[in-house]
């Protein structure tokens, strides 16, 4: 039973569903909605680069024949009597259970957030609701100051708010108003990313575009009507319009099912067999595992191979094969037609050189082909990712033949000059 | 590795200050670590956190993140930034004796 039918949910049921026998094996996927999000595609919505219908499908045509789907939303799991409650009362008994059901906005944890201002003043593009509203907030805007602002990690798709930083300072550009405009990211890091190496990349695009940026900034309160964001020592930073990514939990499901998720709802899942540490049947794939490695579909992607192979093992009674390394690989749309691709994965920080080979698209790097890669994605996403077939020349294990693996030297160097080989 | 020494005893910590073997604290160090972070005195609160990062370091691997404090240590998160005005989860984790928190990525 595979709770989710989201990306990691839908991609392991189809994998799944080739690997194990359907005379001996059921497979269900339980979702509240019938509606698939290509989140990847939220981003491009407030500047209308992508059309919000465009996004979502149904989930059930995303499935293999011999997979089914059941619409419900799930009310708890008791792992003791390996069973599912759904909130119509019934319930489902599996013998292994896939918890796929990634994370959740939850806005209304941070004071004042969701209060008055918001979806006024005060947006997020992180929902399609909240995508759509921005995007005619972003047309009314003829100047002032627009604030980027992250409350506090872990949240989906960490390059997103960047991202939404370099795509604003093209739109106004665009607009011819971009000296109007005081463009801001705030963020509770010590620096524009996760990753060192990436930083001093990013950093310097941001400062190229003239975004400032704010770091170790804990966001306490959201004042929507006065428009200042307030952080926990007391700074202050003001604005005429917010994007915030608001703080990210596990769903509520996981809280009232005792034993399986942590203080945030997300659960603790062995990093290397993605086996849950509730219980020996219970997986976890995708945003919804508490592992150190990025909420991004990239990984749910790199991750699916592995927790299928170890559901098949575990079903005959094989130990488990600890293979995944914490595979990631983001691109990062930087304006203008542009993008920058980074991959790694626990062990290594993102490096330059080439993806996934000596010939291949540049990493850490802005180039039109990785812009060109990242338009490309949405129909890999929907035809080889979620049907839970390989991407040709991309492994779920790292690659590294065209990397340049001493980042320290190469990060230093100036950017333009970088894989210039 | 560098080194510093508290309540009279050598210790081996990163160039952050954090402790590299969180075996080597004890009780005594935490007063003299918090003065070097500007906290002058460690109340009975400060230490309901203190204790509390050890435990979750000891059962987790890692200290909590300030979100997870403020949901599980029993002390707000506005209050933990008024007793470690500096940042709680490390300031904490510095004064408990811990590896600075991993955070998420």
């Amino acid at each position: 039973m595979v709770l989710g039918g989201g990306t990691g949910g839908t991609l392991v049921a189809n994998r799944l569903r080739r690997l194990l026998d359907a005379w001996s094996t059921e497979i269900v996927v339980v979702d509240g909605d019938d509606a698939h999000l290509y989140q990847p595609g939220l981003l491009f919505v407030p500047f209308g680069l992508a059309r919000p219908e465009s996004l979502t499908r149904p989930r059930g045509d995303q499935l293999r024949q011999g997979v089914s789907f059941r619409r419900a939303a799930v009310d708890r799991v008791d792992l003791e009597a390996d069973q599912v409650w759904l909130s119509d009362g019934t319930s489902l008994a599996y013998d292994v259970l896939v918890v796929a059901t990634g994370a959740r906005l939850v806005p209304e944890e941070t004071e004042g957030l969701t209060g008055p201002g918001w979806m006024e003043k005060v947006f997020t593009f992180y929902s399609l609701d909240g995508a759509v509203a921005l995007r005619s907030a972003l047309s009314r805007f003829t100047g002032g100051r627009l604030v980027v602002g992250v409350v506090d990690m872990p949240i989906k798709c960490p390059v997103a708010p960047l991202e939404f930083c370099f795509l604003a300072d093209w739109y106004f550009r665009r607009r011819e108003i971009r000296d109007r405009v005081e463009l801001t990211f705030v963020t509770p890091l010590d620096g524009a990313f996760t990753k060192a190496t990436c930083n001093r990349e990013l950093s310097g695009l941001l400062e190229e575009k003239g975004v400032n940026l704010v770091t170790e900034f804990n966001t306490g309160e959201v004042d929507g009507q006065g428009g200042r964001l307030t952080s926990f020592d007391g700074r202050e930073v003001p604005f005429d319009l917010a994007v915030m990514i608001p703080l990210h939990g596990g769903q509520a499901y996981i809280d009232r099912s005792p034993g399986l998720g942590d203080a945030l709802g997300f659960v603790p899942t062995d990093e290397r067999t993605l086996q849950s540490k509730a219980k020996p049947n219970v997986f976890v794939i995708g945003d919804a595992a508490d592992i150190p490695a990025s909420k991004a579909g990239s990984v749910a992607h790199f991750e699916g191979d592995i927790v299928a192979r170890n559901i098949a093992r575990y079903l005959v009674g094989e130990p488990l094969d600890a293979a995944f390394d914490g595979h990631t690989n983001c691109f990062i749309e930087s304006g203008f037609g542009k993008a920058l691709l980074i991959d790694f994965n626990y062990d290594t920080e993102p490096v330059t050189g080439r993806f996934p080979g000596r010939i291949g698209l540049p990493l850490l790097r802005q180039s039109r082909l990785n812009h060109l890669g990242k338009l490309a994605f949405a129909w890999l996403y929907w035809h080889v990712l979620l049907p839970g077939r390989e991407i040709p020349a991309v492994p779920a294990e790292m690659p590294t033949a065209g990397k340049r693996l001493q980042p320290a030297d190469d990060a230093t160097s100036p950017p333009g000059k970088r894989g210039a080989r | 590795m560098p080194a510093a020494t508290y309540a009279g005893t050598e210790v081996a910590v990163n160039d952050e200050g954090f402790f590299t073997d969180p075996a080597q604290w004890s009780e005594e160090m935490a007063p003299q670590i918090a003065r070097q972070e500007g906290i002058a005195e460690l109340t009975d609160r400060h230490w309901q956190v203190i204790k509390f990062m050890r435990q979750e370091y000891e059962a987790k691997g890692t200290g909590p993140t300030v979100r997870v404090l403020g949901k599980t240590s029993g002390v707000t998160v506005k209050e933990l930034y008024q007793l470690f005005p500096k940042g709680p989860a490390k300031t904490a984790a510095k004064i408990a004796g811990i590896p600075k928190p991993r955070g998420c990525i």
